[in-house]
């Protein structure tokens, strides 16, 4: 069987229905939060390179590329605020995250 | 030998001025150290007001650089001024709360300016990369902005929250934005436009449809509208006060051009998909913010639902779909810029000794313990509210015109509920009102509490009195029509 680009899609589809799900289900850790995130954003770097390569055009993957520095950035952010956060409250469980409500 | 060519830099000149200068700042606060905080900041307003020029000045039609990539014309030039307007005026107001706080940060300053930066690339954007890169470059200053205070546990919830949630929308948009390259082969917006033109009788492909959702959901959630709205509250009211006058305005009013150009330029064919979700979104955000903040008692939390029932009466003229509809929305945030702007200094002037207070019951009484600063915020409360002849009832007056005469001008548009939109929409904005007018009742009718501490800076005061003065006189041609004559200009520019 040939490894086609529907198939390519599906993984990536799963991917990001798995990152969504972890956001949304994950009662825990932030910490799973932010790997969901880095799940969603490896799901779309799948499907543009997969797009790419199927219509010959290398749009996709300079896309790519923009998508892996920003996420960096972002995974940088991310851990940086759960460190002060983590500073204030002692905690990182998501049930905690409700000083505000209403 | 290899040939280079540089792309026309001429457009972007406020932006790399903006990216430079903003560098250069930083550079002299790592050096200086936090002392140079007061200078850093008004160094970046100037900057702001400098590049104010460069976007205003600038008269030509659209014209595109950097590979079709980035785009000026007049609707981009007049976002970009409401948004450096907008910003501008936050780092002002910020000065004096760092201080009394003492902890005043030169980074503040330099956050905004990036944020600013991002803002006008997003304005600007004309292929789904640009779009991306503009938005997280906007983001990610924001998140940090959000948690600025790292020893304060509402700030620091506010930005695990904001960032939570803006790293989400950012991923569905970027997975819808995959979507639309595999589908229609472009990231570029124009050429996007013209392929989906050409689909022709058996209309484009049910991938570009769900990827154009999936963009217009990351899309919702940056100008919070129903049902992305949740981080608003929360964001807004743990978020350091200052941070939350700059979130109010200027990202809504960036993400809002964006949305327009991106369903007007690239979705133009598809405004029959797209017309349902934002009617839906339009009216869920209006009655939402209209009831939601109704039982809040912290006035940053209300004025989040409250920026949450705007965004939805801007969006009634983006449901409109017609030039008129775009204009309705441009006059529509300008208005709403001068209505917050003002509103957030009179938030930011409400400090005891022992420091800032937030409640809506602090302020009772303002009336005869500072009666300057109570009519300035009653003007701002009632023209929030919608009541004529101040400016804030213009604004509803133009969009709620346009969705009519949609309506009226074609009938198979009511099957998209345009009528019903415009209906709920003023029920929602009546009962809106309570909340406002309770506000006024609070300070003019209620026991004076004790008197807030006497202004060290005569900025915020001037903002007050210029904007409640805008307001009020809003409804003279000689204030109004630049407005609208620009808005007009600039919807033009958008759709013909």
């Amino acid at each position: 069987m040939e490894i086609g680009l529907v198939h390519y899609l599906t993984v990536a589809a799963m991917l990001f229905t798995i990152g969504i799900f972890g956001i949304f289900l994950n009662r825990k850790n932030v910490i799973i939060i932010l790997m969901s995130v880095e799940l969603i954003l490896l799901a779309v770097n799948i499907n543009f390179v997969a797009f790419s390569s199927y219509l010959n055009d290398m749009v996709g993957q300079i896309f790519t590329m923009f998508i892996l520095t920003v996420a960096a950035g972002e995974a940088a952010i991310g851990l940086a605020i759960l460190v002060i956060y983590f500073r204030n409250r002692g905690s990182i469980a998501v049930e905690d995250i409700r000083l505000m409500k209403g | 030998m290899i040939e280079t060519m540089l792309p026309d830099l001429a457009p972007a000149y406020g932006e790399i001025l903006m990216a430079i200068g903003a560098m250069a700042l930083l550079m002299l606060g790592v050096f200086r150290g936090n002392s140079s905080t007061g200078f850093v900041s008004l160094m970046a307003a100037a900057l702001m007001i400098v590049t104010l020029f460069f976007t205003v000045t600038w008269q030509e039609g659209a014209v595109y650089t950097f590979g079709d990539m980035f785009v000026v014309d007049r609707f981009t030039s007049f976002m970009k001024m409401l948004v450096l307007i907008a910003s501008a005026l936050a780092v002002l107001m910020s000065m004096q709360y760092f201080r009394d706080e003492q902890e005043e940060r030169f980074e503040y300053p330099i956050l905004i300016l990036l944020a600013t930066l991002g803002m006008m690339v997003m304005v600007s954007a004309n292929d789904l990369m640009s779009l991306y890169m503009g938005l997280e470059l906007q983001s990610l200053s924001l998140y940090v902005l959000a948690s600025i205070r790292r020893d304060s546990e509402l700030a620091t919830e506010a930005g695990l929250k904001y960032f939570v949630l803006g790293a989400l929308s950012s991923g569905i948009l970027l997975f819808g934005s995959s979507l639309i390259y595999g589908f229609v082969g472009t990231t570029n917006f124009t050429v996007i436009g013209t392929n989906l033109a050409q689909a022709g009788a058996h209309g484009p492909d049910i991938g570009v449809i769900i990827g154009m959702v999936l963009v217009l959901a990351g899309l919702a959630f940056k100008i919070s509208a129903v049902p992305f709205h949740m981080w608003t509250p929360d964001v807004y009211q743990g978020a350091p006060t200052p941070v939350t006058a700059f979130f109010a305005v200027a990202p809504k009013v960036a993400a809002l051009a964006l949305l327009v150009r991106v369903l007007y330029v690239p979705f133009g064919e598809l405004a029959h998909s797209w017309t349902q979700v934002i009617v839906f979104m339009s009216l869920a955000s209006m009655v939402l913010g209209a009831v939601a903040a109704v039982v809040q008692t912290n006035i940053k939390r209300m004025m989040a639902y409250s920026s949450i029932g705007h965004v939805g009466f801007a969006l009634v003229g983006l449901a409109a779909g017609s030039q008129e509809g775009v204009r309705g929305l441009v006059i529509y945030m300008t208005i709403y810029l001068v209505m917050n702007v003002g509103a957030f200094a009179c938030i930011l002037s409400m400090r005891r000794k022992d420091g800032m207070v937030e409640e809506i019951n602090d302020l009772s009484g303002l009336a005869q313990t500072r009666p300057g600063m109570a009519a300035a915020l009653a003007i701002f409360m009632l023209s929030l509210a919608g009541i004529p002849p101040l400016a804030g009832f213009w604004g509803k007056w133009f969009v709620f015109k346009a969705v009519i005469a949609t309506a009226v001008a074609d009938p198979m548009a009511t099957n998209y509920g345009l009528i019903t939109l415009a209906v709920i929409g003023v029920i929602a904005s009546v009962v809106g009102a309570y909340y406002y007018l309770n506000v006024v009742k609070v300070m003019f009718f209620d026991k004076p509490e004790e008197e807030f501490m006497a202004p060290k800076t005569r900025k915020l005061g001037a903002i007050m009195g210029i904007g409640a003065a805008l307001l009020i006189l809003f409804s003279l041609p000689q204030v109004n029509s630049p407005v609208l004559d620009y808005a007009r200009m600039a919807a033009a520019a958008l759709i013909s």
